[in-house]
């Protein structure tokens, strides 16, 4: 099954931005955290894409793991935080493609 | 004998003249031996950790060989050079004042830190005071992401949250400071002939609470071992002043008052002492709950901290890396020369 364009956006940020060695797989459940993919310094860079690319406000209260530490969790966070509204009905705010299910 | 028993405050509790004794033969054996160099170079800040280096160094080299350094800045509280000098003072060895002020006016430090604290807050100027702090990282699972605390001359603070571009551009800016003070001390040891004795304690080297190149580097680290309550423990056998024992540990390296617990460890030092006793020694968080006076929970996030900070500092404790092994160059990777016996 094909990965929706906002998991695929997701994995695509995080591959180009921490994971440079090409060998490197992870799954959309695995913790970035405790794979080493992210530290709290890359979760700031993630938070501002999150912000800049789907047009949300991060509160620092929803500055957690359970929000943000797993391609899944960021997939759910950003669900929550759009209302809940589908990727077809709410276009990314940086190139405006419209996409799949969440 | 249980994992509780073991962690009655006492177990970190040292024979302080044993050990003096083990870690001044480490210091002589490193500087005089191992390096041959005809004494050291102490950064003295006015905290416990480098006052205890310079005690440990006198008595281990001779005052006539340890030469106390004190490297004050803009940002610098006026009661550390106080408290430095009372430290020369009391040993009676030679001291130099370096106001570092002008090589950080030179490398543009305090410009380019305001500058990249001027993106989150565009009204900050001349006369603000500021520092960085960790939210509460113990009571919920939070990231460790910085606030940005300014106060303006008329005293009301403001705190906001760091975009990662300013994060970043602050400590590299701030970064000067330590590595400016290294600069000086290599340069009387360069001068004298001398080591460069280090000043971390174990919290700070094992969860990289330190400079690379900076206050990191150091021809050895004799309190390296030592938890902070052991520096505490030393300092009070050695007759270091009574106003430095009792001073609270801060960075002194922002313009507002920065204590180690809200810059990076989140905990008092002496919670963090027991609890990477416990990491280290592998007791289970409900065993170490009840003597470090917190929920198991929270001793829980405590070991998931300190791992986590393992790995992402472990950049900062590394030698360069080859690519190759270097026929011929003698290499020493683990630097556990002086260790105490």
């Amino acid at each position: 099954m094909q990965a929706s364009p906002i998991r695929q956006q997701l994995r695509r940020f995080i591959v180009e931005n921490y994971l440079l060695s090409e060998d490197y797989t992870f799954g959309d459940h695995d913790s970035f955290l405790e794979h080493g993919i992210i530290d709290s310094t890359g979760v700031l860079q993630l938070v501002e894409f999150l912000e800049d690319t789907y047009g949300i406000t991060v509160e620092d209260t929803e500055l957690t793991p359970e929000n943000l530490d797993s391609i899944d969790a960021v997939s759910a966070y950003l669900h929550r935080k759009l209302g809940g509204l589908t990727e077809q009905r709410v276009a990314p705010a940086s190139d405006g493609v419209l996409g799949g299910a969440l | 004998m249980s994992a509780a028993s073991l962690l009655h405050p006492d177990v970190l509790r040292v024979d302080p003249v044993r050990e003096t004794e083990r870690i001044v033969a480490g210091i002589r054996n490193i500087v005089f031996s191992h390096l041959k160099r005809k004494g050291a170079v102490v950064g003295v800040s006015g905290g416990i950790d480098s006052s205890v280096v310079a005690f440990l160094c006198v008595r281990a080299l001779g005052k006539e060989r340890v030469l106390v350094l004190l490297m004050p800045e803009t940002d610098s509280s006026p009661e550390s050079l106080r408290l430095g000098r009372m430290i020369a003072q009391s040993l009676g060895a030679q001291s130099v004042v370096e106001d570092i002020g002008p090589i950080l006016r030179g490398a543009q430090c305090y410009e380019r830190r305001d500058e990249f604290i001027r993106t989150v807050v565009p009204e900050y100027d001349k006369g603000y005071k500021c520092k960085i702090v960790l939210p509460n990282l113990i009571d919920t699972d939070r990231y460790a992401i910085y606030s940005l605390v300014v106060q303006p001359p008329d005293g009301a603070m403001k705190k906001v949250r760091l975009s990662a571009e300013a994060y970043l551009g602050i400590v590299a800016a701030t970064n000067f400071k330590q590595r400016a003070r290294k600069m000086i001390e290599y340069y009387y040891a360069d001068l004298m002939q001398y080591a460069v004795a280090g000043t971390p304690n174990r919290l700070e080297y094992d969860q990289g609470f330190f400079v690379k190149n900076g206050d990191g580097a150091a021809d050895l680290k004799p309190i390296a071992h030592l938890y902070k309550s052991q520096v505490y423990q030393l300092a009070a056998y050695l007759g270091v002043p009574e106003g430095i024992q009792r001073r609270p540990s801060t960075t002194d390296t922002y313009s507002l008052e920065q204590t180690q617990e809200e810059f990076y460890f989140s905990l008092s030092l002496e919670k963090m002492d027991l609890c990477l006793y416990g990491k280290n020694n592998g007791v289970p968080a409900a065993d170490l709950a009840p003597a470090v006076g917190i929920g198991v929970e929270q001793v829980e996030r405590v070991y998931r901290m300190i791992e986590s900070k393992r790995k992402v500092t472990r950049y900062l404790r590394a030698n360069p890396l080859l690519v190759e092994e270097i026929d011929g160059s003698e290499s020493d990777e683990t630097n556990v020369i002086g260790k105490p016996v």
